[in-house]
């Protein structure tokens, strides 16, 4: 875990890009591979507060802060338990066909840091 | 009260999108989180306190206006407060008010010098879910920390590792003030800290409160802040930093973390009469922004201040803009320069490309550097008192300091 400002490890939204090696996510060699075609949810540990440029997301139990940096992003993490797999949740949320890739691999991240689990 | 802060572009509109440092130099609606002292009474006096702690202050919050904070910042969504002092386990209502907390989704970690962890406290705090604990040690062996936070603290604060160790507490944290004397202990402290299963945590010392008054005898050497920065560099993945060594992204690549002063930005403080400060390490009516006590709460201060919206416009102007490396460092720590009776648009008094001390050394002769007013040092003697500055203590008994004084061998 790495120290934020704040001591929470810091993970953010690859959607919006690299930014810098602070914000950069190791993928641990033993990992599940993130599946897209299952129901998924924000965990019950993490609460998601509005920011003016998207939100924050902070887990209660591993102390993990993630940023997210697109205000549709956020709807799409809101949205996730109402839909059966993140296909149908992006498609119901307006997310552009062409975009779909980044958003799965932005919840491939917050899957990784438990933001969002399996229902 | 704003006339201290460098000179910034008139309220520039946030911008969308790109780097999130950048959208922190413009605020939050929140903070992400924010330190929360719960009274300046100590058992304790630090020779480097950065609140000046000792004696409680009578007009303390009481339990009803700590626990109507605590719903504010639960309806604010604040994820959670560093709780500190003073010793904040010294208040009879500590334990009550950090279940209140947890119990209305604001976590909390707190910091101690362990005086009250005995082992059914650790057991405990081992139970409960969301609290974060942390015992303050400024070194690694007896003689070094004691000498800062006075004698018989390291025995108390490892007594109270020990009793979470054994009732099975998880990441709890050993929190390390680096000074001069203890930066050549990393190592040790690392291995001290391996041994209880805890977490080390280390920052970075500051000019605040009676750590003025030692400063230039303890703050870290140029070439102590460079053997840190490699320090961290190779073992900055298991350690803490609480992101407070910004300034030494200087030197090259960046640390891991967030390199931005929060001030006002992303946290504040709360001190224990209610007054909230720009961060914990400006106690000083400059970077006073209001009363939780006032009229709109905690949360009209924290969005209406003229301080906090002053703070939260990017730096554009002075000699620190200019330099090459201020993207890496952000001018560094704002209460280091204040403290020091450095301008805030200037150079960290520890810059590590030399600046500071080119600054320091050009402060007019005259200058008397700013000093809070706010001062609860005990006023008389403290028992086991740290006496950093040369002034021998005095043994109690002639054989406390040698079984052998007075000896006479032939």
């Amino acid at each position: 875990m790495r120290g934020v400002l704040i001591d929470a490890a810091l993970v953010t939204d690859p959607a919006a890009g690299p930014q810098s090696a602070a914000e950069s996510v190791t993928i641990p060699r033993d990992e599940v591979p993130f599946d897209p075609s299952v129901p998924w949810r924000k965990s019950p540990s993490v609460a998601l507060r509005p920011e003016p440029f998207g939100a924050l997301v902070y887990h209660f139990g591993n102390r993990k802060l993630s940023f997210l940096k697109s205000m549709p992003l956020v709807a799409v993490v809101k949205a996730l338990q109402d839909h059966p797999d993140v296909h149908s949740t992006l498609v119901a949320c307006g997310v552009p066909e062409a975009e779909h890739r980044a958003y799965v691999t932005a919840l491939a991240t917050l899957s990784r840091s438990q933001m969002i689990e399996r229902q | 009260m704003t006339a201290v802060l460098p000179s910034r572009a008139p309220a520039r509109q946030r911008p969308t999108g790109g780097k999130l440092i950048d959208q922190f130099e413009y605020g939050l609606d929140a903070p992400i989180c924010l330190t929360w002292e719960l009274t300046y009474a100590c058992n304790l006096a630090c020779v480097h306190c950065l609140s000046s702690s000792g004696r409680r202050d009578p007009r303390e919050l009481s339990t009803a206006e700590a626990e109507a904070v605590i719903d504010e910042l639960q309806r604010m969504q604040v994820f959670y407060v560093n709780v500190g002092g003073g010793e904040p386990t010294v208040r009879p209502d500590f334990w009550h008010l950090l279940d209140y907390a947890i119990g209305h989704d604001v976590g909390v970690k707190f910091s101690t010098n362990g005086i009250k962890l005995d082992k059914a406290r650790a057991e405990q705090l081992a139970r409960t879910d969301y609290v974060d604990v942390q015992i303050s040690l400024d070194g690694a062996t007896a003689e070094v920390n004691d000498a800062v936070r006075g004698t018989g603290s390291f025995a108390t604060a490892t007594r109270a590792l020990e009793n979470l160790a054994e009732a099975g507490m998880k990441d709890f944290k050993v929190s390390v003030v680096v000074t001069r004397e203890n930066a050549g202990q990393l190592d040790d402290f690392k291995a001290l800290t391996d041994s209880y299963g805890a977490q080390l945590r280390i920052t970075r010392f500051r000019p605040s409160g009676r750590g003025a008054d030692v400063w230039d005898r303890l703050h870290p050497t140029q070439a102590q802040q460079r053997d840190l920065y490699q320090w961290l560099l190779a073992n900055g993945d298991n350690v803490l930093t609480g992101d407070s060594f910004f300034h030494l992204s200087a030197f090259g690549e960046a640390l891991p973390g967030l390199n931005l002063c929060g001030a006002g930005r992303v946290v504040c403080l709360i001190d224990p009469v209610g007054d909230v400060y720009a961060c914990p390490f400006a106690i000083h009516e400059n970077f006073l922004a209001g009363n939780v006590r006032g009229e709109g709460g905690f949360q009209r201060v924290w969005q209406d201040s003229e301080l906090f919206a002053d703070l939260r416009n990017p730096q554009t102007g002075g000699a620190c803009t200019k330099c090459q490396h201020f993207d890496s460092c952000r001018g560094g720590c704002m209460a280091a320069k204040f403290f020091t009776g450095l301008p805030l648009d200037g150079p960290d008094p520890e810059c590590v490309q030399g600046y500071g001390e080119t600054a320091l050394a050009a402060r007019d002769l005259e200058l008397v550097t700013p000093k809070s007013h706010i001062d609860h040092s005990h006023k008389g003697p403290v028992r086991g008192q740290a006496t950093l500055l040369g002034m021998p203590a005095i043994p109690a008994k002639i054989c406390d300091e040698s079984p052998l004084a007075g000896l006479q061998l032939s």
